[in-house]
């Protein structure tokens, strides 16, 4: 779908992008994590052709991005940071000029889209009003309905829940995953949860480049923190039903024991458990029948953070494994 | 052609939404107006020949055009620029020409529609003397290439700016830089000064068109001036995409 081959971008003598190389699957919905000025927005720009880079090429179902801009560009749909909407423009009648914009006809087939995509974005009770007039939600929304109404093959969000609240940022989080499967999808953000819930993949961004972080034999695990035997466990856990993979966590821990597990001083220490069904309840069970203490058992957000802000400079140093790569 | 009309049919729409296209509108129309009575027509009274209060009121419209003009040209991508919607243009399938052209045609439909509402001055003058339709017909004429050299250089600000203050300013500038060239000849001598007369906006051009005298070279003029902003308006769109 994409293919991104040592892509740079410089503004003068500054270098925001690059060297960067990925390769994303189509289907798939993949974030770009980053801090404010880590190089998302260039990034995005670029494979939406709004900013041609200083070296590189993008490739996207083949055609090169740069040399034919005119076959690649009906088969993408961006949503910038601030969406471009025009205020003096109805709800309706900008999701329709949006779609003559990139190619549609003018007709009924169009109409009909149109008002498939107000459905699908929920902004149809507000058809009729003037985008100016429009709370942030909508506008999002609309950002959105936008991006789709042509039904690209690539989806392209800058920051899609920026200044939205907690009920809109789980609308919008479940708007973005029912697009799943009719677009690939690259969002940007720098809140980690939103990336995490949303994303099949996660791609780290820092200075400009792509790190891989080994987030996915993150993602989808459990962290516990324990008190007891580590051994005992450790066996514990692998002995119950549905799991996978029973693994320390490394960069919690100053030491890190012969057993895989990480332990201090007070005895508490924290195991990682991958598995292939909710384990929660029978893995809690298999460990207190052990005589293992269960203090904390919580999905594997904080380590996500942790290595994050490692990556990003700001924790406790690179986790091991951590490389600039071609993803 | 379609990519055109539709970036100029939503550009339309703007100012007949906008309370800024009625009260631009109704701004040049009270000018002209005013300017037709107490310039053109003159003193109560006095007596004047047709064809001169003609060539008056051409002359106060020619000004008030290119205020106007400048006035919408600034909007045109500066506006854009200012509420992140160029992106939505740069990313469709559109190209630059495409946006360019549309935005001018805007402006042209805007500024003639607003100009033919001054036709009711030359039909008095009709009423009460003598012109010929041809007279009128080639001021109006002069009227509308100016308009398009001027909203070329509009667009072409409005391509360079951030903002629509800028925009107007830079615009302005311009204008009046190639308005003031006439003056310039004035003070030069020739080859020098037939180049800078030739190139001057207004002076020696405009006034064969407020005569009702139609000069190819006066038209070709207006029509390369438009042209060739137009080109550097879409030429720094294309630059852009760099920055």
């Amino acid at each position: 779908m994409i293919d991104v081959s040592e892509l740079s971008k410089f503004f003068g003598e500054r270098r925001a992008v690059g060297p960067m190389s990925l390769h994303i699957e189509s289907g798939e919905i993949v974030g770009l994590l980053g801090l404010n000025g880590a190089g998302k927005t260039t990034t995005l720009r670029m494979l939406s052709s709004d900013l041609l880079p200083t070296s590189g090429t993008i490739r996207i179902d083949g055609v090169d991005l740069v040399e034919d801009p005119d076959r690649v560009r009906p088969k993408i749909g961006y949503l910038p940071d601030r969406p471009p909407l025009y205020d003096e423009m109805r709800v309706e009648e900008y999701l329709g000029f949006t779609a003559r914009l990139r190619g549609m006809p003018s007709d009924g087939k169009t109409a009909r889209r149109v008002r498939e995509v107000m459905d699908q974005t929920a902004v149809g009770e507000v058809r009729r009003q003037f985008v100016g007039t429009l709370s942030h939600g909508y506008r999002q929304r609309l950002g959105i309905a936008q991006a789709i109404v042509h039904r690209p093959s690539l989806l392209l969000l800058d920051e899609p829940i920026s200044g939205l609240d907690p009920v809109q940022i789980v609308e919008m989080r479940e708007l973005i995953r029912s697009l799943h499967g009719d677009h690939t999808i690259v969002l940007s953000s720098h809140i980690l949860p939103e990336v995490s819930e949303t994303c099949d993949r996660i791609l780290v961004m820092v200075a400009g480049q792509v790190r891989d972080a080994g987030w996915d034999q993150i993602r989808g695990t459990l962290a516990l923190t324990l008190r007891g035997d580590p051994a005992v466990a450790e066996r514990a856990a692998a002995a119950t039903a549905g799991v996978t993979r029973v693994e320390a966590i490394g960069n919690l821990a100053a030491a890190r024991a012969p057993h895989g597990s990480a332990q201090d001083d007070t005895g508490v220490f924290t195991l990682r458990v991958a598995s292939d069904r909710d384990v929660r309840e029978a893995l809690c069970a298999a460990l207190v029948h052990a005589d293992v203490g269960v203090l904390e058992l919580s999905r594997a957000e904080r380590q996500l953070e942790d290595l994050f802000l490692s990556l990003a400079g700001l924790g406790k140093g690179a986790p091991a494994g951590v490389k600039e790569v071609a993803a | 052609m379609s990519g055109v009309l539709l970036v100029a049919r939503r550009e339309l729409w703007g100012y007949l939404r906008s309370p800024v296209g009625y009260l631009l509108a109704a701004l040049t129309l009270l000018v002209d107006g005013l300017l037709f009575v107490a310039y053109a027509v003159g003193e109560a009274g006095a007596k004047r020949y047709s064809a001169f209060v003609l060539q008056q009121f051409f002359y106060g419209l020619s000004g008030v055009t290119m205020f106007c003009c400048t006035l919408l040209a600034m909007r045109l991508i500066a506006h854009e620029e200012e509420h992140a919607t160029l992106v939505l243009l740069k990313t469709s399938p559109l190209k630059d020409r495409q946006i360019v052209l549309g935005k001018y045609l805007s402006v042209m439909v805007a500024v003639l529609a607003i100009t033919l509402l001054t036709l009711y001055m030359p039909a008095l003058i009709f009423v009460r003397g003598r012109v010929s339709v041809g007279h009128i017909a080639i001021g109006y004429l002069g009227i509308a290439l100016l308009a398009s050299a001027v909203t070329a250089i509009g667009i072409f600000a409005s391509s360079l700016a951030r903002t629509q203050l800028v925009a107007v300013i830079l615009a302005a500038v311009m204008v009046a830089a190639m308005l003031l060239l006439w003056w310039v000849a004035r003070v030069s001598d020739p080859p020098v000064k037939d180049f800078v007369n030739g190139l001057a906006l207004h002076h020696k051009r405009q006034f064969d068109f407020m005569d009702g005298v139609l000069r190819l070279e006066n038209v070709a003029y207006y029509l390369s001036v438009t042209v060739f902003f137009l080109l550097a308006a879409q030429k720094t769109l294309e630059a852009r995409r760099w920055r």
